[in-house]
């Protein structure tokens, strides 16, 4: 039966190995200064339309992705620049897609919400609430006609759990037990619409339970609370027992778009999440009472800042995209 | 006064059926709700109930008679002296449209189906034809595979997934729960992945649940992916009306698809265009929608039986040559448009019949020459006019065949209604092959 339980993290007590701490700090931070540009290149107008900021989440996404291998899949909404680059999808490539340039991932015809890598397995980048849900189960479905022990990790948030189609996908998935990981990133805002005004019932993670999925609420503040159940979902779905529910508790620290003045709630609440919870300073901590020293740190900053200045020199050196690009891609040329 | 059993019609669309086995023998008294026999059509078995009492005086109709025309008397009841007036045994037959009395099969004076085969062939209704194309392509392709309602163990809806099942197993021939948009958009992922997914709609109505999955999704993702997502999947199914199921169900679906970049748009009348574009469509690495139509599923054509019968996507075929004027349709008003032709040559009128087959990408090239030849156009589609495929071909014909036409071209669509539910009304807002020669006629100033 499905049950819905807290993670505890470090059930054996040992502190985590530096090694895995220095890359869980440096994909964060990744993470943190490229969104940080992003938001800089927008207000320049280099970047348009819509551009939504995962600043405050990247412990979910570099959690998640520790749990998994190269063979996996990754599929999530239109906040998803984060998950791009846990996937180790090049900074040039998505900074120089979100500037609208040839150099981007989608040759800049995806734009922020609609970039994708065969190569990485990342299936998007999708612009309409909920609907990847049912593609990210078709992925794990694809995993399981094929025989093949890879598993689906599908991200959305808690504004696309009122949507219709992700309990049509929960059925499928538990009818058929595909290898798929619903990851439920709660970040308490549908826009600008909270948890509260828009959710009845229990806990987001127990919206399975009718199905028999079962599924786990995750301190999303902290990467190896994120990784440990991520862990667990993993063994469940490669085992063949079918989807999990990870419901992982996260906070945005910017509005839910650039244009969004994020007045729906209060600047304390933001701070204190901020000073309090911050996933990175976390880690930073973690790395500084194992005896890292400040200086170590300040090297892996100065070599993310160094990566992200690149990729934000690229995007805007890259040219755009030609006129004859217009009619390209629009079908496969059989 | 006897009473009349009649042939009943146990689904819109029969026309005919298989009288499989009697329940009742002469002499044997019935009371309403009694099985009186059992039915055989080609897509279920049924039972038909009496509705009237009385003995059953005589069997006019043997077990094992195959083909029996719906309303056609089976048996009589003896009327006892209570055996008032009643109403017709059968309500379901009484009601039947005309349009969908039985029909003349394939039309015969028309060219023949392709040119280019002049091998044996034989005949097959376009539901065997879905079902062998089916069934090949995923004899020739492990990564095809076939999902929808009622697909699997129910043999289909409609009964185009016939054997399927038995033959390929259940881990290819995926009975879905109902769920439009979920479905589809899990054949999105799969196709994302490789795999080449059959989604069948029980009809195209129900596709509507799904839509967003189909243009978002499906037809956008290559282009938004810079060419890396590419979606190869068949969406299928019936689409248009078929008979008396009103404004919900009887809805044509060709210009709301037609209308978008990525998709693949195709819906043929002929068997042999059914099973040779339905092989192009698994094939094609582009999301295909695939418009089939309910009543066609049983109509016979000839179809090649030799080799690997497949049609191109995107090529119209000329039906009828002719020379007076040119007259377009597709799917079921193939049909109309080529009975229309016949009512023309009776009045002298040459008309040349194409069937467009594929709507996106069109085959203008074709359309165009034979308006140049002809100087007169008319557009047949079941769908409302509103910026429908009419619309579409006159504008084409505007930008690439302006000087050569000698009249306005002219529309027949379906009515701008939602279907109503009435018989009467109904058959007034579908086309017709009168309301066809009609058009032909007043662009040819023979009205």
């Amino acid at each position: 039966m499905a049950k819905t339980r807290k993670a505890e993290r470090g059930g054996d007590g040992k502190p985590a190995p530096v090694a895995e701490l220095l890359k869980y700090y440096r994909d964060m931070l990744l993470i943190r200064r490229f969104e940080e540009r992003a938001g800089q290149l927008y207000g320049m107008g280099l970047i348009g339309g819509f551009c939504h900021l995962y600043i405050g989440q990247e412990a979910v996404v570099v959690g998640m992705q520790a749990a998994i291998t190269p063979a996996d899949a990754v599929i999530t909404s239109y906040r998803d620049h984060g998950h791009m680059l846990a996937c180790g999808m090049d900074p040039r490539g998505v900074m120089a897609e979100l500037t609208g340039r040839i150099g981007g991932y989608s040759k800049g015809k995806g734009g922020s919400m609609h970039m994708f890598s065969r190569e990485k397995n990342f299936f998007g980048g999708h612009g309409i609430v909920g609907a990847q849900v049912p593609i990210g189960t078709g992925i794990a479905f694809a995993h399981r006609y094929n025989g093949e022990k890879r598993v689906s990790l599908t991200y959305l948030g808690d504004g696309a759990v009122n949507q219709g189609q992700v309990y049509e996908s929960f059925n499928m998935a538990a009818l058929w037990k595909l290898p798929v990981i619903y990851v439920i990133e709660n970040n308490k805002y549908a826009m600008g619409t909270s948890v509260e005004r828009s959710a009845a019932g229990q806990a987001l993670a127990e919206r399975g339970a009718p199905y028999g999925i079962p599924g786990e609420q995750v301190d999303g503040m902290d990467v190896l609370a994120v990784k440990e159940a991520a862990e667990r979902a993993v063994a469940r779905a490669k085992a063949g027992e079918g989807p999990t529910i990870l419901e992982v508790m996260t906070y945005r620290y910017r509005g839910h778009s650039m244009s969004d003045p994020a007045k729906y709630r209060t600047k304390e609440e933001v701070d204190k999440m901020r000073t309090e919870r911050d996933p990175i300073n976390l880690v930073r901590d973690m790395l500084l009472a194992q005896g890292k020293s400040e200086d170590d740190l300040k090297k892996i900053d100065k070599e993310i800042r160094d990566i992200v200045a690149d990729s934000a020199d690229f995007a805007q050196t890259s040219p755009e995209p030609p006129e004859s690009e217009l009619y390209t891609d629009i079908l496969v040329e059989a | 006064m006897p009473i009349d059993i009649l042939m009943p019609a146990l689904s819109p669309t029969m026309t005919e059926g298989k009288i499989a086995r009697w329940l009742k023998s002469v002499g044997d008294n019935v009371r309403s709700g009694d099985v009186l026999a059992e039915i055989e059509t080609d897509k279920a078995t049924m039972e038909v109930e009496a509705v009237d009492e009385g003995r059953l005086d005589k069997i006019l109709v043997p077990e094992g008679t195959e083909g029996v025309k719906v309303n056609t008397p089976i048996a009589r009841l003896a009327g006892d002296g209570d055996a008032k007036a009643a109403p017709e045994p059968t309500p379901k037959a009484a009601a039947k449209p005309a349009a969908v009395a039985p029909a003349p099969a394939a039309p015969k004076a028309a060219a023949p189906a392709e040119k280019e085969y002049a091998g044996p062939t034989a005949a097959m209704t376009v539901r065997e034809a879905l079902r062998d194309a089916m069934a090949e392509e995923m004899r020739r392709d492990p990564k095809v595979f076939l999902m929808g309602e009622e697909v699997a163990q129910y043999q289909g809806a409609y009964k185009i997934s016939q054997g399927l099942l038995q033959e390929f197993g259940d881990h290819r021939v995926i009975d879905t729960p109902i769920t439009e948009q979920g479905f589809a958009g899990l054949a999105v992922g799969a196709a994302f992945m490789g795999l080449r997914p059959i989604v069948e709609f029980m009809t195209f109505n129900f596709s509507m649940q799904a839509i967003d999955q189909i243009i978002n999704s499906a037809a956008k993702t290559l282009y938004m992916s810079g060419g890396q997502m590419g979606c190869p999947v068949v969406f299928r199914g019936p689409n248009g009306a078929a008979a008396r199921v009103a404004a919900q169900h009887s809805q044509d679906y060709s210009s709301w698809y037609a209308h978008c970049p990525g998709l693949k748009v195709v819906a043929p009348y002929t068997a042999g265009d059914a099973k040779g574009l339905l092989k192009s469509a698994i094939r094609d690495p582009n999301p295909i929608i695939f418009l089939e139509n309910e009543v066609l599923y049983g109509h016979s054509f000839e179809v090649p039986s030799e080799g690997d019968h497949i049609v191109p996507i995107g090529k119209a075929r000329i039906a009828r040559a002719g020379e007076h004027v040119t007259i377009t349709a597709f799917s079921l008003m193939m049909k109309y448009a080529l009975e229309a032709a016949e009512m023309l040559a009776a009045e002298g009128i040459s008309a040349e019949v194409i069937d467009l087959r594929t709507l996106r990408p069109l085959d203008t090239e074709t359309i165009v020459a034979s308006v140049r030849k002809t100087n007169r156009f008319v557009s047949v589609e079941e769908g409302w006019p509103y910026a429908g495929i009419g619309s579409e071909l006159i504008s084409v014909l505007m930008e690439q065949a302006f000087d050569h036409l000698d009249a306005p071209p002219v529309r027949v669509t379906g009515l701008d209604v939602p279907m109503p539910y009435a018989a009467n009304l109904e058959k007034l807002t579908l086309p017709s092959p009168a309301r066809i020669a009609e058009a032909a006629k007043t662009v040819c100033y023979r009205s």
